[in-house]
C-alpha cells in the first residue's frame, strides 16, 4: 500500500492509525516562524466512527487503507448477517449489525446503498441519502389539516420513526431524509 | 497599509533599502528550507538561493554604515504553505541602531497603532516563561522530561512523548503552539520576549541571564506576525552559530546550506549595536480585514500562482 506525507493529507484520503482504518478530515499547516513544522490532523476512526485531533511532524508518513467506497444492492437480512451484492461483478458481501449500525433503519430489500470495504470487507454501510419507505403504522389523519404544522410519528417498514404531517396515512409510501430522518414529502404510486 | 508603513518611518528618519532577492550564500536555520535556481554564465553554471528573509543583506549595509533602515520585499521559504503560510510571502523588516529590545517593542507597538488606527487593546508585554508557566504550568528554561509528558498526557496531547522525546526546544515548539499561541493577543498586540536559550536563533544571549535570549515575537488573535531580535554583533559567536546549525543540517539529512562569509566579513568589519525585526505583512493584512486565510489577502496564491 502506497504511504502517505503529512503535505499529502487532504480531506478524504484513508489512513491506517494504530491498526485502524481512518479518514482524513482536516489537516492544518502549524509552524512557528523560527521552529519546528507541525500538522494538527483531524481524524475519523472508520470503525468506530469517532474523531480524533493528532499532531504530527511535517513530512512524517502514514501508509495508506484499503478502503474503498463502493455501491451495492441490499439483498436480504439472514437475521445475523444483512447481505449486499456488487452489482458489476455480483460479488456478494455480508455484514452483522454492529458494522450496519444506524443503517439498518433505512435498509429496504432491493434498495442501493454505499458499502465502505476495507481489505475487501465490510466496514461501515451507508443509505442513499433519500429512501421511500411505506409507512406500517400512524395514527389516523384529521381530515382537512394540509399544512403539516405539529405533525405526528410513524413507524416505518424499516422499523425507524419519523415525524410525519398529519394527513399522512398508514400505508402510504413516504421519502424520507436518512442524514436527518426528516419527512420529505408522499411518493405518488 | 503599505503607505502608512513608509510615512511611520519617514517620519522616525529610517531609510528605505533594496538589496537582492537571490544571493550565493543562504540562511542555515534548519527549520527554513530554501529556494535554489541557477545562473547561467557559459560556460559557467553558479547556484543561487532566493531569500528566506533579507536579514543577512541588510546586515551588510547596516555594518557599512547606512544607519538605520527599512525594507519591503518578497521573501520565500520553501515547503511552507497553509491558512497561514504561501512559499512566496511579503516581509516588512527593519534595523534600529543603537535600539535595545525594549526600544525596538516601543517601535512596534506605535506602528501597529499606526496601522490599526485605535482598533487594538492596549498592548501587552509578557515574557515567555511567564505566559508558558501561565498556559502549562511548566517551567520553559528548565526541562524537566517527566513534567512536560504528565501535561502532555493530561492535555490529551500523548503523541507529544514519542514526538518530542528528549528534545527541549522541540517540546517548547510542540506546546508553545498548541498551548499558549492561540490564546496570545485577544484583539491586541501581544510581544512575548526573553525566549529561552535554545530558541535563540540570531538573537543575543540577555546580559543578565544567560539562559534567555534578547528575542521578541509579535501576536496579534493567536497569529504570529513576526520576530525580532537584540542582534548578535559578534561575528565568532555568528560563525559558531552558523557551524552548529550546518552540522544539524547534515544530521537530520536537510539540503547542505551554505554559510554567508560576507555576512561574516560584515560583522568582523562591525555591526554597529543594533535591533531589528520582521513583520509578515500578508497576515497583518489578513488581520486589518479579517480574513480567515492569507489566500484571501493575495492576488494568486501558490496554488494558483
Amino acid at each position: 500500500m502506497a504511504v502517505y506525507s503529512t503535505n499529502e493529507f487532504r480531506s478524504g484520503l484513508k489512513i491506517m492509525l494504530d491498526n485502524d482504518p481512518c479518514a482524513i478530515i482536516e489537516n492544518e499547516f502549524v509552524k512557528p516562524g523560527k521552529g519546528q513544522a507541525f500538522n494538527r490532523v483531524k481524524i475519523r476512526n472508520l470503525k468506530t466512527a469517532r474523531v480524533i485531533e493528532r499532531t504530527f511532524k511535517s513530512g512524517d508518513t502514514l501508509e495508506g487503507a484499503d478502503v474503498v467506497d463502493m455501491e451495492m444492492q441490499y439483498l436480504y437480512n439472514d437475521g445475523e448477517y444483512r447481505h449486499f451484492m456488487n452489482q458489476e461483478s455480483f460479488e456478494q458481501y455480508q455484514a452483522d449489525a454492529k458494522i450496519v449500525g444506524d443503517a439498518a433503519l433505512w435498509l429496504k430489500d432491493q434498495d442501493m446503498c454505499t458499502v465502505t470495504l476495507w481489505n475487501d470487507a465490510p466496514l461501515a454501510v451507508t443509505p442513499s441519502n433519500f429512501v421511500e419507505l411505506e409507512i406500517v403504522e400512524t395514527d389516523p389523519g384529521v381530515r382537512g389539516d394540509t399544512s403539516g404544522g405539529g405533525g405526528k410519528p410513524a413507524k416505518l417498514s424499516t422499523g425507524a420513526v419519523v415525524r410525519v404531517p398529519l394527513f399522512v396515512q398508514q400505508g402510504e409510501i413516504i421519502k424520507v431524509d436518512t442524514r436527518t430522518a426528516e419527512y420529505i414529502s408522499r411518493v405518488k404510486e | 497599509m503599505l503607505s502608512r508603513i513608509r510615512a511611520f518611518f519617514e517620519a522616525r528618519h529610517v531609510l528605505e533599502v533594496e538589496t537582492p532577492l537571490l544571493s550565493h550564500a543562504s540562511g542555515t536555520d534548519p527549520q527554513l528550507d530554501f529556494f535554489t535556481s541557477s545562473y547561467h554564465t557559459p560556460p559557467k553554471t553558479q547556484t543561487l538561493f532566493l531569500q528566506t528573509s533579507p536579514e543577512f543583506a541588510m546586515k551588510r549595509l547596516l555594518a557599512s554604515g547606512s544607519g538605520s533602515i527599512y525594507q519591503i520585499c518578497k521573501a520565500f521559504r520553501n515547503g511552507e504553505a497553509g491558512r497561514f503560510h504561501n512559499p512566496e510571502f511579503t516581509i516588512l523588516e527593519w534595523y534600529r541602531v543603537g535600539f535595545d529590545l525594549n526600544a525596538l517593542m516601543a517601535d512596534v507597538e506605535a506602528l501597529f497603532n499606526d496601522l490599526f488606527e485605535g482598533q487594538l487593546e492596549a498592548p501587552q508585554r509578557i515574557a515567555y516563561s511567564t505566559i508558558f508557566a501561565h498556559y502549562t504550568g511548566l517551567n520553559a528554561l528548565t526541562f524537566s522530561h517527566q513534567a512536560y509528558c504528565e501535561f502532555a498526557q493530561r492535555e490529551n496531547l500523548p503523541e507529544a512523548i514519542t514526538l518530542c522525546g528528549e528534545n527541549h526546544a522541540l517540546w517548547l515548539d510542540f506546546l508553545f503552539s498548541f498551548c499558549v499561541q492561540p490564546h496570545l493577543g485577544n484583539n491586541a498586540l501581544c510581544l512575548i520576549y526573553g525566549y529561552p536559550a535554545c530558541q535563540s536563533s540570531l538573537a543575543r544571549l540577555n546580559a543578565d541571564n544567560p539562559l534567555l535570549t534578547d528575542r521578541v515575537e509579535v501576536f496579534i488573535n493567536g497569529v504570529e506576525l513576526g520576530n525580532g531580535f537584540y542582534e548578535l554583533t559578534h561575528s565568532l559567536e555568528q560563525n559558531a552559530r552558523f557551524e552548529a546549525e550546518i552540522a544539524t543540517r547534515k544530521h537530520e539529512n536537510l539540503p547542505t546550506a551554505t554559510k554567508d562569509t560576507r555576512l561574516l566579513d560584515a560583522l568582523e568589519a562591525g555591526l554597529p549595536e543594533c535591533a531589528g525585526i520582521a513583520i509578515g505583512l500578508d497576515r497583518v493584512l489578513m488581520i486589518l480585514e479579517k480574513s480567515t486565510s492569507i489566500s484571501e489577502v493575495l492576488s494568486f496564491d501558490i496554488a494558483r500562482a
